[in-house]
């Protein structure tokens, strides 16, 4: 949204005919200004207010007396030395790379083989992609409350279908037992982001021209070799662009696991996102929360930059002529 | 940078069909992206008449709202709580409204969901915009006092004279009087009675005759016994009636009457006489298994009466069991604290009469009787166990009752967190109680 904005904006003051810059003078200049400026506000007002703002609490020591008398003591990087002497910090890092690196690889295989899937015709795949998308339009609080049905040890679907099929000997303790609730989280998870990837990736392959198929086809390519010759390598830059996106969103999913577990049993689920919550609103020690949400804008931001890099790799070689 | 940060928040917004309650909101750079996302639309962006008036507004709700306390009417009575659910909400208002009216006063009263009160609470101190009265659960007394946001109720000429001295103590911060209570609430065994008939069982009241029953009662599908372990204040506060009565303490969780209490709770699950469930299961899902017949005994609070006569199960309540028959069980005391937070004297003075009637007799007993709370005042008390013969277990309790901060003051809320992760580590199998309540131990230590 917030780009498609930026760059009208930018389009929108870049005047056509360059002979006229110079002689348009101060009208139109304000003209170009008057486009920008409802962005410039926007975005100072809500990005880089609150964003300067966390990094100053990650600095500063919060009690919960300096909500009343306002003003908290500057602490230099207390915070941080805090942070990572805490026993959790290793565990909600830890948690957070296997959840992003497990919903993230299942995601991209299950939603990969699902695009290749619906790029046949068949009767009736319409609707099929359509009912797949499912996941995406329900409230991840809905979703999550569903799951903690399905995984119930006692009466829930999982354990019962499990059971059923001889598959295991006894109920399994999906989200009260250490070993098995980051799995649980991250199933769940895996089924909120397949249709994301789905949607991209099926889109991306509208692009790939069906005559490289038939070529390949004819000089007598087999199926898995025109997979790996002619679709993935086509489609690398919405690859990189799906795996960058749902890199981002997985590092900061919040809603899912609080739902599923709050981050526990004995902080088996906790990632820097709930442990970030944790801190600020249920310890009321703002500082060490921002802190911890100091880190996510760090490795978002990275990500972010690789994102941005790939994007203009991708556009360079697309320039290049073929 | 923050545009592309921001469209990646709103393309996961989109995607969870999640836009309000953004807890991170305060951290996330692109937090608030979304729910402002469609706000420059090519419209707002082409008139700018129209981003001058809407500035304007914007500028003029703040300046509204900067006003703050004393541009308030000093006779109505800004009121803040957490009852939330339809029934209480209207005895409370009706209680609150007969007081405003002695004095000619009018109430204007807020009720938010408890997870968010005290978030609400900080953020309004922060804006010094707090309420004239404010009724927050007795354990978050110590956090909103060490804001130095509340005024001491002496000088109003409110006493705790007459109530049960532990009420008196949860509504105590460094030695002075900050909240009075007109209820409390807590702990006690439920039973089902049906079952227990069937299996001609008596209810238990120590520690062994519990795990007995329980043992008996377990049947497939169906557990001995249910209660909370979740990792919040609810955990711990479910096991602090196990620790203390075994004589364990909060600021020594190390010994072993401490560990041994831990040993008997987690002892339950690894038996299999309660569900490995209940490290996720709040109260309300504890009253839901019990109603819907998968557990036989449950420990739960007074306010679960009301769900239970809906439900049609017939149960009875015992006090919480102990490790022998000669000690006096020890519950949590549990329930709201009124106080008055600093705003003018002339409103101060408005919200602590109101307070005071609130704790009347007459008043005290209107309101505890429809909410299944038990009166603060012991002698009230006493005729509210004749009169209604199903809280008689509760107000037992309240005269042994502790006050959970009593020892630890504000450094409650930690050492309770901890003691929660504790009780969940031992029950999910990652800790030995020793193991866990030595690290819980060490949290303690470092609370500020």
């Amino acid at each position: 949204m917030t780009t498609a904005s930026a760059k009208t904006t930018k389009t929108g003051a870049a005047p056509p005919r360059r002979g006229r810059r110079g002689i348009g003078g101060g009208r139109e200049r304000l003209v170009r200004w008057t486009f920008v400026l409802p962005m410039a506000v926007f975005l100072l007002l809500f990005f880089c207010y609150p964003v300067s703002r966390n990094l100053m609490m990650g600095f500063q020591q919060w009690t919960v007396a300096s909500f009343y008398e306002g003003g908290a003591p500057f602490v230099g990087l207390d915070n941080y030395v805090e942070l990572v002497t805490d026993p959790l910090f290793g565990t909600a890092v830890l948690n957070t790379a296997l959840f992003t690196a497990g919903s993230l690889s299942f995601q991209f295989v299950i939603g990969l083989g699902l695009a290749v899937f619906f790029q046949r015709r068949f009767p009736l795949s319409g609707v099929l992609r359509g009912l797949l998308l499912l996941p995406w339009l329900l409230p991840l609080v809905v979703s999550g409350a569903v799951f903690r049905w399905i995984y119930d040890e006692g009466f829930g679907v999982l354990n019962q279908v499990l059971l059923g099929l001889r598959l295991i000997q006894d109920p399994i303790p999906w989200l009260s037992s250490t070993q098995y609730a980051l799995t649980a989280a991250v199933i769940a998870n895996i089924w909120v982001g397949v249709p994301f990837n789905l949607v991209i990736l099926h889109s991306g392959l509208q692009a790939v021209p069906a005559s490289l198929y038939e070529a390949a086809a004819l000089d007598g390519a087999g199926p898995w070799q025109r997979f790996r010759k002619i679709t993935l390598p086509l489609l690398r830059p919405v690859i990189a662009i799906v795996l960058m996106l749902g890199l981002i969103y997985t590092l900061k999913v919040f809603d899912m696991i609080m739902v599923l577990t709050g981050g526990g049993p004995a902080n088996a689920t906790e990632t820097l996102t709930t442990w970030s919550f944790a801190l600020s609103f249920e310890e009321f020690d703002f500082g060490q929360g921002a802190a911890v949400g100091n880190v996510l804008i760090v490795i978002a931001l990275v990500f972010a930059l690789l994102y941005l890099r790939s994007i203009r790799d991708s556009l360079r070689s697309e320039g290049e002529p073929r | 940078m923050w545009s592309l940060v921001g469209f990646v928040e709103a393309i996961r917004q989109a995607r969870s069909g999640r836009v309000e309650r953004h807890p991170t909101d305060n951290r996330t750079p692109a937090g608030k992206a979304p729910a402002f996302g469609g706000a420059p639309d090519g419209r707002g962006n082409r008139s700018p008449a129209r981003v001058v008036t809407i500035g304007l507004v914007v500028l003029l709700v703040t300046a509204g709202c900067a006003g703050g306390v004393r541009s308030r009417d000093p006779n109505v009575v800004i009121e803040l709580d957490h009852y939330t659910d339809a029934a209480a909400g209207r005895q409370f208002r009706a209680v609150l409204d007969r007081c405003a009216r002695r004095f000619d006063l009018r109430i204007q009263r807020q009720d938010v969901p408890t997870d968010q009160l005290m978030p609400k609470v900080l953020r309004d101190a922060t804006a010094h915009s707090l309420p004239d009265l404010l009724f927050v659960d007795n354990p978050d007394l110590q956090t909103v006092a060490e804001t130095g946001a509340l005024t001491e109720l002496g000088q109003y000429g409110l006493s705790g004279e007459g109530h049960f001295s532990a009420i008196v103590e949860a509504g105590s911060y460094r030695g002075e009087l900050y909240g009075l209570a007109p209820g409390v609430n807590g702990l006690a065994l439920f039973y089902n009675r049906t079952v227990f008939e069937r299996a001609g069982l008596d209810p238990p009241e120590t520690w062994q005759e519990m795990r007995e029953a329980a043992r008996t009662l377990t049947r497939g599908s169906t557990h001995g016994l249910a209660f909370s372990a979740i990792a919040s204040e609810e955990g711990s506060w479910q096991f602090e009636p196990f620790l203390w009565s075994n004589g364990g303490e909060l600021d020594d969780l190390t010994s072993p009457e401490s560990v041994r209490a831990l040993e008997f709770w987690s002892g339950l699950v690894e038996d299999g006489l309660a569900s490995r469930s209940v490290v996720n299961w709040n109260q309300n899902d504890v009253i839901d298994r019990f109603a819907s017949g998968h557990a036989a005994m449950m420990i739960n609070g007074s306010w679960s009466l009301s769900a239970l006569d809906d439900s049609g199960t017939d149960y009875g309540v015992v006090p919480i069991p102990t490790p022998s028959p000669d000690v006096a069980p020890q519950v949590p005391l549990g329930g709201e604290v009124g106080v008055v937070p600093e705003t003018t004297p002339r409103r101060q003075e408005n919200a602590a009469r109101v307070l005071g009637c609130m704790l009347e007799r007459e008043n005290m007993l209107d309101w505890t009787t429809d909410h299944a709370y038990v009166p603060s005042r012991v002698d009230t008390a006493e005729q509210y166990a004749r009169d209604v013969p199903a809280m008689k277990p509760f107000v037992t309790e309240v005269a042994t009752g502790r006050a959970r901060t009593a020892e630890l003051g504000p450094r409650y809320r930690e050492v309770s967190q901890a003691l929660a992760d504790a009780v969940q580590a031992t029950i999910a199998g990652s800790a030995s109680p020793e193991q866990a309540l030595e690290r819980a131990a060490r949290v303690a230590e470092t609370a500020d």
